[in-house]
């Protein structure tokens, strides 16, 4: 037996939420433009302001979504966990992140290359509306629980 | 006198007239929150045992300003006291956390209906709270403690404003380190020292692990968290009638007979605090109401 620690198993598209029963054919098409990222606690997954040029899939781990406002600490608005993605801002123009994401505890991703995925969902319609009804739901989500967490329900 | 008016049974353990408040002493005091405390009181004369079911509410009384629906937030099996956790809302609320120790209040209670802790016997059970949700929910959660070989999954999901907003702070990381229980805590917003989850609590629900079919749900807190949640939880294949809420309205007589909390067909303080959802669901979606 070696001494050596066991790699963690390799991660595949096809087991997270978001692509689970995609057609395999598109999968295959996005093997050569993902990239696995490990991140440790503290470590910043994406910084406000700069290019949105990954898109991330959660597979272990907690991802904190912060927003900075002048004179004041960060305040984290949102946490995300396995099974989740951590944003859009690379789906759509100017592509620059509108939000820190720090993982809160040791966190693995896959991080599919943005310019490339955007090339690839323009070339095939079909699957690309196939992939924005997906994502379509977590835009919608987020954006009902953010009006929720506007309304401060437990202060009144 | 206090002895004399308190009964044995939860049911019948109330004031004989309903009317009267009881003087109670507060005995002890405990800072939750910057603007939540709880307040432990005891009868200033020799009592009965003060029994009450999980959910039930009394009516305090702060003498010469006014009289407020607060929940029971402690054991039931502890029959010397009752636990009260309350909230700053208005005149009556901050005038009760003003009380000092040794201080007077009165009482009227315990009213209402409690949550249906038997009927989750042989069941897994999901509680959620929002806010002062929780201390609602307290008594029921000692009482299924106290018995729990007798439940299936217990699975506690705890939202609040901010971290500085959870009631019950020392308490419920005992609970987060129970294995026998899971418990989550989400908070709305958070700074950089805060290594929990953000959200609202019903992002929390896919985590939870519970058998839908089997299950009895007890929700507490605002109403739109209630309504949601019980969407949430129907989606997931809980049954509408498994699924219960504490609704809170603002109540005069807790008899039954002004009217001041009406809610659809039913009076909160009579027919409520706890209902069944799928008896209120519709209600909950009227702006109306």
């Amino acid at each position: 037996m070696s001494d050596r620690p066991h790699a963690p198993p390799p991660l595949h598209l096809a087991e997270h939420p978001f692509f689970r029963e995609m057609d395999p054919d598109f999968l295959d098409l996005l093997k050569d433009k993902v990239h696995e990222r490990p991140y440790h606690t503290g470590d910043l997954v994406v910084r406000e302001g700069e290019i949105a040029d990954e898109f991330s899939l959660i597979y272990s781990g907690k991802v904190a979504l912060e927003i900075g406002v002048a004179d004041r600490p960060r305040t984290t608005i949102q946490t995300l966990g396995p099974g989740e993605v951590v944003g859009w801002s690379w789906l759509a123009p100017p592509y620059r992140w509108r939000f820190d994401a720090r993982a809160l505890k040791p966190t693995r991703t896959l991080a599919l290359t943005a310019p490339r995925l955007r090339a690839l969902l323009e070339s095939r319609p079909a699957d690309g509306y196939q992939f924005l009804m997906r994502l379509l739901p977590v835009i919608a989500e987020r954006l009902e629980n953010t009006r929720l967490q506007l309304l401060d329900l437990y202060g009144v | 006198m206090a002895s004399e008016v308190m009964a044995h049974s939860a049911s019948s353990s109330r004031t004989v007239d309903p009317w009267t408040p009881v003087p109670f002493a507060v005995r002890e005091r405990k800072s939750e929150t910057p603007d939540t405390i709880t307040l432990v009181i005891a009868p200033k004369a020799r009592s009965k045992p003060l029994l009450f079911s999980p959910g039930q509410f009394n009516m305090l009384y702060v003498f010469g300003v006014g009289e407020a629906a607060i929940s029971l937030s402690g054991d039931p099996e502890s029959s010397d006291r009752y636990v009260h956790t309350i909230r700053i809302a208005g005149k009556v609320t901050k005038a009760l956390t003003e009380i000092p120790t040794g201080g007077m209040v009165g009482v009227r209670g315990p009213y209402g209906t409690g949550w249906p802790v038997s009927e989750a016997v042989g069941h897994d059970v999901l509680i959620v709270a929002g806010g002062l949700g929780l201390p609602p929910l307290r008594p029921a959660i000692y009482e299924m403690f106290r018995h729990r070989d007798r439940y299936g999954r217990i699975e506690m999901v705890y939202g609040a404003r901010t971290p500085k907003d959870l009631v019950f702070y020392d308490e419920i990381q005992g609970w987060r380190a129970r294995t026998d229980i899971r418990f989550q805590t989400t908070v709305d917003t958070a700074g950089r020292e805060w290594y929990g989850d953000v959200g609202v609590v019903t992002t929390r629900l896919p985590d939870a692990r519970f058998d839908p079919e089997k299950t009895v749900a007890f929700l507490c807190g605002p109403e739109i968290m209630m309504k949601l949640t019980g969407q949430a939880l129907e989606a997931r294949g809980v049954k509408p009638e498994s699924i219960w809420v504490s609704m809170e309205r603002n109540m005069k007589c807790a008899l039954g007979l002004c009217g001041h909390c009406q809610f659809g067909p039913d009076f909160v303080c009579r027919n409520g605090p706890v209902f069944r959802y799928s008896d209120v669901k519709g209600y909950l979606a009227l702006r109306e109401i």
